[in-house]
């Protein structure tokens, strides 16, 4: 199969946390990859590394003909100007309209005349639904109107990859219907690769062609939906059926229950 | 032993930050030059950071130049020499009190601002978005702010000066009868242009270069926290201030020394 991100044996350290030992990962080209794992195994950073945002300490990650891990400041540019990322808070620019905001990649890395700029927008707002909101600003948009505003944005250069941190975090089941149908059609139409970061398992098993599950630092599975449901690893049953306690456990490590109620008010 | 290990974490760290601040600085400014879109946004940055301080720095100039002008009568008067206040007035505020009174409300007013604006487009991801967008935001966000800041300051410093003596001759001349003639002949036979006017604008181009470079790297690393972006902001208070007197010394001392 071929891949167009392949993150090798990487080993990831912040400060004096350990976030990564030995995770290796691939992302089939043209398919939509899902990266889930508990909150705080670092998901999102595997974007940031992907992204060349932060580097790992070791391992190779290599998207398209690029070694993400061995670019200069403007090589890594150059890679980024093929990829795209769809954050979190959306991260719309407040200062300018949502049109603007989606004109604004294209005015900087491209020098089409104004009135072609103008129609690319119109046709990438209308891809997500929001062509009669382009003179609205970042404020007056509702949660999930930002993100597709970001989304149209961030395909207004037609990038071969596309990764999105949390696409579904806060929505409510409409906002969340219309972005889980966006990904997935975006992704046939333009001929994607999309990384889906996040836990919401419904929405993504339903749309994801290829999932990895991260945790312990390590990815515990990998496959198809289909495999996966098969997968005998406890945690990733846990994971999938959402049980409260398991291989990840219910308590955060504490000394004795007993010795620390009879030790009075002091916390320990 | 835990004084000096703490004393030499300290010096590292300092020296570290110092090595960061220069990198982003060089990189922000370093590179090719793209004149058709730093263009705009840098006449948006010097409206923001240079015409939006222009109140308080002409509001306090003049006040600034009254008292100069009410202190140094009482003081000259008593030697019969009021004459003198002309240069007096012009004197202490092109050398020193122009370049730095308006460095420290610089640092107030439009320092504390770029640190918090930065901070939080930090916080909300804008900057990360930029460089996932293949825009440096190095050249696109701090690159036109440190210019408006290098060029507004030495502007606003003059301005400081300018409407400063205009409230010594307020209060002096128009208050106080010092002779309107003699205010201005003595001033302008005093004033030389490069030893005092041109070393004022000197003084303020260094403090401009430190108070706008403090405030950039400080809102650039700023922990994406509330409690992050509000130590940032007042750290580059408090970090330019000191900054810009310390230095005062130093140039003063070279120049008029």
């Amino acid at each position: 199969m071929d891949n167009l991100v392949e993150v090798k044996d990487i080993y990831f350290k912040r400060g004096d946390t350990l976030i990564y030992e030995d995770v290796s990962v691939q992302v089939p080209r043209g398919k939509v990859t899902a990266i889930m794992g508990p909150s705080g195994c670092g998901k999102t950073t595997l974007l940031r590394l992907i992204g060349g945002q932060l580097k790992p300490q070791k391992g190779s990650i290599r998207f398209a003909d690029y070694e993400i891990t061995k670019l200069g400041r403007s090589q890594l540019f150059e890679a980024r100007k093929r990829m795209s990322m769809l954050f979190q808070s959306g991260a719309l620019f407040s200062d300018l309209t949502v049109f603007e905001n989606v004109a604004f990649p294209l005015r900087e890395h491209t020098d089409l005349p104004a009135d072609i700029i103008a129609t690319v927008v119109k046709m990438k707002l209308e891809a997500v639904g929001l062509r009669g909101a382009g003179t609205l600003f970042p404020q007056e948009l509702s949660g999930g109107m930002a993100r597709r505003a970001a989304l149209a944005r961030s395909i207004a250069l037609d990038p071969e990859l596309i990764m999105y941190d949390e696409p579904f975090a806060g929505q409510d089941p409409i906002s969340m219907g219309m972005l889980v149908k966006l990904i997935r059609s975006l992704n046939s139409t333009l001929g994607l690769t999309s990384i889906v970061v996040s836990h919401d398992i419904h929405e993504v098993m339903s749309i994801a062609d290829h999932v990895v599950i991260l945790a312990n630092k390590t990815v515990v599975g990998q496959g198809s939906p289909e495999e996966l449901k098969q997968n005998g690893n406890a945690l990733v049953q846990q994971f999938l059926q959402g049980e409260p306690d398991g291989p990840v456990p219910f308590h955060y490590p504490a000394s004795e229950y007993k010795s620390d109620l009879l030790a009075g008010g002091r916390a320990k | 032993m835990n004084f000096f290990i703490n004393i030499g974490r300290n010096t590292l760290n300092t020296l570290r930050g110092v090595g960061a601040a220069s990198i982003m600085l060089f990189q922000a400014l370093v590179g090719k030059p793209q004149p058709r879109k730093m263009f705009p946004l840098l006449i948006r940055q010097l409206y923001v950071v240079g015409v939006q301080s222009m109140l308080i720095i002409l509001i306090s100039g003049l006040f600034i130049g009254m008292v100069l002008g009410l202190q140094g009568y009482t003081i000259l008067v008593d030697f019969g020499a009021e004459q003198a206040l002309g240069p007096m007035v012009a004197l202490s505020l092109l050398r020193e009190l122009g370049p730095v009174v308006t460095a420290l409300l610089f640092a107030g007013r439009a320092g504390s601002a770029l640190t918090a604006e930065i901070g939080l487009m930090r916080a909300t991801e804008q900057l990360s978005s930029l460089e996932m967008m293949a825009v440096d935001p190095l050249r696109r966000v701090v690159a036109p702010r440190f210019w408006a800041g290098f060029i507004s300051m030495p502007l606003l410093a003059l301005m400081f000066s300018a409407i400063g003596i205009y409230g010594g001759f307020l209060v002096g001349v128009q208050w106080l009868g010092v002779d309107d003639g003699a205010f201005w002949s003595v001033m302008q036979a005093s004033v030389e242009w490069q030893n005092d006017i041109m070393n004022g604008v000197i003084k303020s181009l260094v403090f401009a270069i430190v108070v706008t470079w403090i405030a950039l790297y400080k809102g650039y690393t700023a922990a994406p926290t509330s409690p992050g972006i509000s130590a940032a902001t007042t750290q580059t208070v408090v970090y330019s201030s000191l900054a810009v007197l310390g230095l005062d010394f130093i140039l003063t001392a070279v120049m008029f020394g």
